[in-house]
């Protein structure tokens, strides 16, 4: 039973860390404030916008509406997580080549939604990312850049895989 | 969020025991208490924590049926080879991240989205005022009917679907029909079903069957939104002509509501389109809208026939 401060081991980018906090905090907090990492965005605080999306044993979750707590043993992915080796994520690389950020605010949350995406399929069509990004808003772009952006990463992806890389 | 204590138990005993406390809140995944304690219309002392319980994240096929896990997720629902009307309320409730977390025990016991309800600067009949501020107040998106006492709609899809499949509902006490397991605010206004302090919902059955069947809701938003009128159909064809049906429209009232008018018009008929729009007409005839939901008695029909057309055809 817990309820001050607990010591929790959490498995995040990649990285074991300890963290103390208390129970009531929400992921989304536990990131931002006691890992610093600041990438993962606050919205709405109830479920409606995604900007707080991250991975969760490879599945996107939003963190507003999880406990800290319950991510013991879980292995976390935050937008900070994406670059591998110095190189930005082929998502990320699209999404800057084509302009698929305007504020930015909403970008955490669709780029790890995209990630978990491309993962479980290398070609979706322009529905499938549409439905897996259906909780995701952006207030700025209009989402065309936004699908756009999914469909280079993807046909980048493919083509690195093909030629071995 | 007020603090709490959380517990973490290692079995149903355990769990049911501390959910017995006053002050004391079960949580499965947390999506919707989350959002009841942010907006501290929930202030639990202790959050009991089901996730921490072994089991119950399976759907297990049986000889005669499924049964699907408390814990189970609505993405599971939606990827199972359950019933056509059950997969499509689990994959059209709310967002993919939503999907991937939200169990299917959670979403039959989610409160209210009333915004009286929801908002705790309102001290509604439900939360143990003495007015239910939709009757008089903005009732867009609440009941047509049953809306004497408390107009909220119950919120699950996925309760009309397995209302229409002739769903289970096992709790660590009892097994309850689903059709007997909400509750009109007529009974009780404080809370939405028939659960005691200290029952959790440990799995629901959903018997194999011929019956046909299908989901359908309309909404405002494309991408994702709760209902607006919402529908479950389940047929029993034998080729055009309908042997037996159930109805269940959702969004509409404080609980999924079985229409037996709208099984009566279709029980004995080849089914056209004709006879499905008359069986939708019935079965909103006896609606009592509000001041700004009167649109519910037109696009509800609508639905409900575009419903039994794609269970039957
Ligand atoms: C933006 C948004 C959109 C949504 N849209 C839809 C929609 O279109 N359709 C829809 O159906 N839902 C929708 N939902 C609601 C969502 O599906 C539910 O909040 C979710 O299913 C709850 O499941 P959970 O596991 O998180 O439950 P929790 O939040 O953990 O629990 C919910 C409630 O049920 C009780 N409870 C949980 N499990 C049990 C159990 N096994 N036994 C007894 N009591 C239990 C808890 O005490 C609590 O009161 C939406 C939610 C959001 C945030
Ligand atoms: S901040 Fe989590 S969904 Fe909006
Ligand atoms: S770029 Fe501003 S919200 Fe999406």
């Amino acid at each position: 039973m817990r309820k001050r401060k607990t010591q929790v081991a959490l498995r995040v980018n990649g990285e074991d860390v300890e963290v103390a906090f208390v129970p009531h905090k929400t992921l989304l907090e536990v990131l931002r404030e006691d890992l610093g990492l600041t990438g993962t965005k606050h919205g709405c605080e109830l479920g409606e916008c995604g900007t707080c999306a991250v991975l969760v044993d490879g599945k996107p979750v939003l963190s507003c509406l999880a406990l800290a707590l319950d991510m013991e043993g879980r292995e976390i992915t935050t937008v900070e997580g994406l670059a591998q080796n110095g190189r930005l994520h082929p998502l990320q690389e699209a999404f800057a080549d084509l302009g698929a950020a305007q504020c930015g605010y909403c970008t955490p949350g669709f780029l790890c939604t995209s990630k978990a995406l491309l993962e479980r399929n290398a070609d979706p069509a322009r529905e499938e990312i549409e439905e897996a990004l259906a909780g995701n808003l952006c207030r700025c772009t209009g989402y065309l850049k936004i699908l756009e952006a999914v469909e280079l990463a993807a046909a980048r992806m493919r083509q690195e895989k093909t030629r071995g890389r | 969020m007020k603090n709490f204590e959380y517990v973490l138990p290692g079995s149903l005993e355990e769990a049911s025991k501390a959910a017995a406390d006053g002050g004391a809140k079960l949580k499965a995944a947390g999506v919707d208490l989350l959002d009841e304690m942010k907006n501290t219309v929930a202030t639990p002392d202790k959050v009991v924590n089901l996730l921490s319980v072994g089991g119950m994240r399976e759907i297990v096929r049986t000889k005669d049926g499924w049964r699907v896990g408390a814990l189970v997720t609505l993405a599971q629902l939606a990827d199972s080879r359950l019933p056509a009307a059950i997969t499509a309320a689990a994959g059209e409730a709310a967002t993919p991240q939503i999907r991937n977390v939200a169990t299917v025990g959670g979403n039959l016991c989610q409160r209210p989205r009333c915004w009286y309800y929801r908002n705790r600067a309102y001290a509604c009949l439900r939360k143990g005022g003495t007015v239910c501020y939709a009757l008089e107040g903005e009732n867009r998106y609440h009941a047509i009917f049953h809306n004497d006492a408390c107009a909220i709609v119950h919120p699950s899809n996925v309760a009309p679907a397995l209302l229409a499949l002739g769903a289970t509902v096992v709790t660590n006490r009892r097994s309850i029909p689903i059709e007997e397991f909400f509750v009109l605010p007529s009974d009780h206004v404080d809370r939405e079903n028939v659960l005691e302090d200290g029952e959790i919902v440990t799995e629901v059955q959903v018997a194999q069957s011929r019956w046909s069947s299908a989901y359908r809701e309309e909404r405002e938003r494309d991408s994702f939104d709760w209902a607006t009128v919402s529908a479950a159909v389940a047929l029993r064809m034998d080729g055009a002509v309908v042997k037996d049906a159930r109805v269940v429209l959702g969004a509409v009232a404080p609980v999924p509501l079985r229409s037996k008018e709208g099984e009566r018009v279709l029980i004995g008929q080849r089914l056209t389109e004709k006879i499905a729009q008359a069986a939708g007409e019935a079965a909103f005839k006896g609606a009592t809208p509000l001041s700004d939901n009167a649109y519910k008695r037109l696009v509800g029909p609508a639905n409900l026939k575009r419903a039994i057309l794609s269970a039957g055809l």
